[in-house]
Parts: structure tokens; sequence; C-alpha cells
């Protein structure tokens, strides 16, 4: 039984359709990568797995378990992470705070301590900070702890949106995008950081990228999804000899 | 003229440098010890003073009623407030620092439940010593109060969360009417019902539960907006909310037994100062426990960037309906002490004209802020009263100030500011750095 599994996803925006007939299996701890054009539909698909759309169509199950339907803090509780695209952060919080509040679902002490402050909530909350900070020290940006988020640049933002996916205890991370905008140098720093969060957590990973490189690299399995359907499948090798994936994304590419 | 230019700003500046210093020095405990003598000095010579520099009476409002009504006592009035008020201050903060940052230190270092009591024991007694010189000083002492319960509850709303709540008068009012009603039915005769189910002897004892019986009701009131106004995303709220203030009212003027248009009186005078002071204090309290939690920060995260909240596993909906709910809560504690305080309430109190006054505070003051909430709700409570000889043009100062604020300060005086007690009571040893 795969981790994930989704099986003839469909979505229409109107009379758009904007994904047909998705399928992907992941199992635990495996990378896998979706590439494509712009408007293609890739972020779509992740905001269909994480239940900000219901498909129009198809099944989506976690850990064997249908996720179709739920609401979409209860898929992320359920082991689905996530990050942006473009950069969703909240503006009036400090990193810290960021992280601490990715683990709201495994708080405890309720209204009651939420409003007297009583002893368990300072204890859970001290619980939570430790975890939080470890994870800001693991993706090197502890020293910003305190910092609001709006102060930091654009490469550390990226970061603080991966250690508050990974406070949320995925099984599968959906990265979208996550170099999008980078200079080379914080690009092979992310990518290090993908591989690090990869070991250490033994997750499994769905990437949506846009430079090649980099899903190249990282990636056992891709597909190229174009106009919402998925034209081609394989290793990273299979993708770059395809000539139906050079046609419709790499020649583009290869010519820049 | 070229000196005195030059001269002037520097001046001021050091003038504000000292000030600066001098507060970065003077620990908490100081400054409530120098208000407790500021208000000693005035129950004991503050006629005398007064009479001696040509007021007829001890300047009620820091002299700020004298400011249109009286100018040409204006002099005396900044006499008066200096010599009972600054001059305690002054002297306490240039003689015995280090006694009060000794003072500090071993409270700050004492069970939190220890200088709790004594600090909000003292703040107490500062404000009943100096409530006691009039009728007027202790009725608006307790508005204030009030309007800090409400001005605070709308915040959590308008500012935590984000969202723009029209109904805090009307969860008043629910507060208002239901505490009024059991009161009036328990203990005053041919009100609700003819004869007075208990003695009066008991108000006391009862008037908490009835206040917390009418936040309750508010509370219902807030479901009731909630379940539709969050259901999807954008400005519903506000157009809901703003519907529902118009109905309760309507509502109200409309059902006989509670006197309809005419309104409620003769509540029992159970709401003294200290009832209202501690009313006051839980409300702050249990407010800034709340919004300084991970689950209160959800607000914020909710206002930020809800579908962000969403992927983070915060549970949206709930956290906007719990906050929405206890908001109204508190703006129905703060209608029932209203009730009882005034001892007579009618529908028009908790119209259109009361929203714009709480929200004016919550913008003045600064959302997101249980500071701001407070300073926005003492300064305009104060300024309310120093204008009321303006009468009806009142309300085109108030605006128009609200709308200067907007341009030069659009999130308000002190906003996104944590409320840290501890940070607050810290005994301040080291000396400021020179710059
Ligand atoms: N919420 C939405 N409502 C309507 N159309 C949408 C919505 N989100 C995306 N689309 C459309 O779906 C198509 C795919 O978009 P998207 O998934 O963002 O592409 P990609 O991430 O591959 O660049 C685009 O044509 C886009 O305009
Ligand atoms: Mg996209």
């Amino acid at each position: 039984m795969p981790l994930l599994q989704v099986k003839n996803m469909t979505h229409y925006f109107g009379g758009l359709r904007a994904v047909s007939n998705f399928d992907l299996e992941i199992e635990a701890g495996q990378i896998r990568g979706l590439i494509g054009p712009n408007g293609a539909g890739k972020t779509t698909i992740f905001n269909l797995l994480t239940g900000i759309h219901k498909p129009t169509e198809g099944a989506i199950t976690l850990d064997g378990e249908n996720v179709v339907g739920l609401r979409p803090h209860l898929i992320a509780s359920r082991g689905l992470g996530r990050t942006f695209q473009n950069i969703c952060l909240w503006r009036h919080m400090t990193v810290l705070e960021h992280v601490k509040m990715a683990c709201y679902a495994k708080l405890t002490y309720g209204l009651t301590g939420a409003f007297f402050g009583t002893a368990k909530r300072h204890r859970e909350e001290a619980q939570i900070e430790t975890k939080a900070l470890g994870l800001l020290k693991m993706l090197g940006i502890e020293h910003f702890a305190g910092d609001n988020v709006l102060n930091l640049s654009y490469g550390a933002q990226r970061r603080v949106e991966m250690a508050r996916a990974l406070a949320t205890e995925p099984k599968v991370l959906l990265l979208d995008e996550p170099t999008a905008g980078m200079n080379p140098e914080e690009l092979s720093q992310m990518m290090a950081i993908i591989r690090q969060v990869h070991q250490e957590f033994g997750l499994a990973i769905f990437l949506i990228e846009h430079r090649l490189r980099v899903v190249m690299e990282l990636c056992e399995k891709i597909q190229t999804l174009v106009f919402g359907e998925v034209i081609s499948e394989g290793g990273p090798e299979e993708i770059q000899n395809d000539p139906k994936v050079i046609d419709a994304y790499l020649g583009k590419e290869a010519v820049e | 003229m070229e000196v005195t230019n030059e001269n002037t700003p520097k001046e001021k500046k050091g003038l504000k440098q000292k000030i600066r210093a001098f507060f970065a020095q003077a620990p908490l405990i100081g400054l409530i010890i120098s208000a407790l003598i500021a208000v000693i000095l005035e129950q004991t010579v503050g006629d005398l003073l007064a009479n001696l520099i040509g007021l007829s009476k001890i300047p009620t409002l820091f002299g700020f009623l004298i400011i249109l009504k009286k100018p040409l006592l204006i002099p005396s009035a900044m006499l008066y407030v200096f010599i009972i008020y600054v001059l305690p201050l002054i002297i306490i903060g240039k003689f015995t620092t280090p006694l009060m940052n000794a003072i500090a230190a071993w409270l700050f270092k004492a069970h939190k439940l220890i200088s709790g009591v004594i600090y909000i024991g003292l703040l107490y007694l500062i404000l009943h010593l100096w409530a006691d010189i009039s009728q007027y000083r202790l009725l608006t002492l307790k508005l204030t109060l009030i309007a800090v319960i409400v001005t605070l509850s709308l915040n959590v709303i308008n500012g935590y969360m984000g969202e723009f709540s029209c109904s805090h008068p009307g969860f008043m009012a629910l507060g208002a009417y239901t505490s009024s009603v059991i009161t009036l039915m328990f203990f005053v005769d041919g009100k609700i019902i003819s004869e007075a189910l208990l003695p009066i002897s008991l108000a006391p004892f009862v008037f908490p539960f009835s206040l917390i019986i009418g936040g309750f009701s508010a509370s219902v009131g807030a479901l009731i907006i909630a379940i539709p106004s969050f259901r999807t995303r954008g400005d519903y709220l506000a157009i809901i909310s703003l519907a529902f203030l118009f109905i309760v009212k309507s509502a109200i003027e409309n059902l006989e037994f509670i006197g309809g248009p005419r309104g409620l009186s003769s509540q029992p005078d159970v709401a003294d100062l200290a009832t209202v002071f501690l009313w006051t204090v839980a409300c702050v309290w249990i407010i800034n426990n709340f919004v300084r939690s991970v689950m209160g920060k959800a607000l914020n995260a909710v206002r930020d960037d809800e579908l962000a909240a969403d992927a983070m596993t915060v549970n949206t909906r709930r956290t906007k309906l719990v906050a929405f709910m206890f908001s109204a809560f508190w703006a129905g504690i703060a209608g029932g002490l209203f009730a009882h305080v005034l001892r007579y309430i009618n529908p028009a109190t908790f119209g259109i004209q009361k929203l714009a006054e709480v929200l004016a505070m919550v913008y003045f003051g600064g959302l997101n802020s249980v500071y701001g909430s407070v300073v926005g709700a003492v300064s305009l409570s104060i300024l309310g009263e120093a204008l009321r000889p303006l009468e009806l043009f009142k309300w085109i100062v108030i605006p128009l100030m609200l709308i200067l604020i907007m341009i030069y300060r659009p999130t308000g005086l002190i906003a996104f500011k944590e409320f840290n007690v501890r940070e607050i009571i810290k005994p301040k040893l080291s000396p400021p750095k020179e710059v």
C-alpha cells in the first residue's frame, strides 16, 4: 500500500479542466517530482491534495485512509505538510511563533489553559518551543527566532516555511517550487536542506519544480504535467530523453 | 532670535531625554507608590491647595474639564496638577530609586500570587482614594473601566482576528438586559415580577452570576452571527453583525416586559468600584493570557493568512468561532456592569453611537494590543468628558481625531505590542545608556 495514493483525480474550475485523470503513488521515504510549464495545474494538484479544493472526481488516500472532503487542517494533521509557491507567512509573527503555531494540532491544554495560563499550558508551550528551536537550528535560521518574518531575506523566508511545515510532523511533505526566485548559492543550500530533511525524518517528498537541475538531482521519479494532463512519467533519464517532454517543456528551456 | 531658535530644540531634547532616563530607572512600583502618595496628598490638602490658588474645588479630571469651561483657570489647574501629581513622582523618582528597585526586585521574586495581590491591591487603593473625592469621579472611573472591557473585547475581533465586528453594542445590550432582568426579578419588587424572590442583602452574591449569564447570552448571540458569517471567507461579518445590532435594538424596543423603548431602571445598587475593578482586572488578565498563548495567536495566523493557518493544522473555523463568542462574552459582562452602574438602561444606549465610540477607542489605542486598548479606552473616556461642554460638537472632534490617527498611524497609537506583565514589573537597576 503506497503512503499517498491518488486515483483518477480530475478537477474543474467552472468550465476549465485544470487537472485531468491524475494518478500518483508515493511510497514512504520516496522523493517524487512534478514538472510542467506555468499554468499546467501543478499548484492546483497540491491544493486538491491538501483539501483547499475538493476534486470534482477521484480518490485520495493517505496511509490507506480517504482524505477527500476532510477540512484542510485535518488533512494537515494527518500528515500532509506543505509549503507554498508564493510564500505564505504571517506578517505580524516572529519566526519562532511561526514554527510553534504549526504545532497547534498537538496542543491539549484547551481553552482553560489558554484563558487561565495553567501549568499544563506553560509546560506544553515550553515543549513546543524546544522542538521549534531544534527545527530552526536544523535549517540554520535559529538566530532569526525572535525576528519578524518580513525582515528576513527571501531564502530565509523559504526556510521558515520549511521549518513550519516540518513542525506539523508530516508523513508526506509537499514542496511547491521551493527554489523559485533563489540565486545559485541559495539554490544549492536549499537542495542540501531538502536532502537533509529527507534523511533525518525519513519523509516522503513530493516536489513541484521549475528548475530541471533540482528535480533531476533529487527525484527518483518524475511526472510531467501539461494542461492538467500527465504526458510522461519516469526516472530522470527517461524524462530528459522523452521527446514529448522536450517538445512541451524542455524545448523552451533548452533554448534559454 | 537666532539664539533661542538654536537653543529651544536642544533644550527640549534634553528635557525629553531626562524624562526618559528618569523613567528608565524607575520601576513600576515607584510610579505606583508616588501615585498613592499623590492621591493621599489630594485627600488631605487638596481642598486647601485648591482654595489657595484660586480654584473653587479640586480639579476633577486633572484639569481637563476646566480647559473648555473656564479657560482662565487653566494656569491654576496646571499648578495644582503639578503640585499634587507630578511633584511626588519627581521626589520619589529622585531620592528613592534604589529603594524602589529593591522593593521591585523582592516583589519580582515573590510568589506570583503575593506580588499580584500587592500590585492589584495598591492599584485599587489608588483608584479608590482618587474616586473618593467626588461622585462624578467615581462614575467616570467606573464607566472608564467598563470601556476598557468593551474595547479589549472588540480588539480581539477587529485587531487580533482582523475581522470587522459591528455587533459589540448589541452584545452589551444582551448582557445588560439579561443581568438586569435577573437582578430585578430576584431583588426588586414590581419590576419584572410583582414580588422580589430574595432579600436585597443577597444581591451582591447573585450579581456575579447574573453578569456571567449575561455574558453567555451575548455568546449565544455571537454564535448566531458566526454561523453564517464564518462559513465563507470575506467581509460577511461586518454586514451581518451590523444587521444584528439593529435587530437586537428593535427587538428590545418591542419587548414590553423589559420596558420596551423606555428601558429598565432601579437595578439594585451592587456595582461598586471594587466589583467593577475586579471584573476589569479579570478581563485584562484572561484576554491577555489568551492572546499570548499559541491558541490565541492562531487568531493572528487566521488574520494574516488563513490558508497557511489551515495547512499548519490550525482549526480555523473553530478558532474564529471561539474567539467571537469569547469576545462577545466580555462585551456582555461590560453591558451587565454598565446597567448596574447607571441603574438605568434603554435600547437607544446600545446603538450606532456606542459602536462609534468603542471603535474609536480600539483604533485610537491600537490594534492587536492589550496596552493599546487600555490606553485608548482611558484617553478617549477622559477626552469625551473634557469635550462634554461642546455637546454634539464632541462628535465632530472625536471622529476628526480618529481620521488623523488613521492617516498618521493607521494601526493606532500602541499597536502590535505584547502586554508582558513580568516585563513591566521588573526592577530596573541598570542606568540608561547615554547616546
Ligand atoms: N482558484 C482558482 N479558480 C479558478 N482557476 C484557477 C484557480 N487556481 C488555479 N486556476 C487556474 O488553473 C490553472 C492551473 O493553475 P496552477 O495550478 O496555479 O498552475 P501551475 O502551478 O502549474 O503554474 C491556471 O489556468 C489557473 O488560472
Ligand atoms: Mg504553481
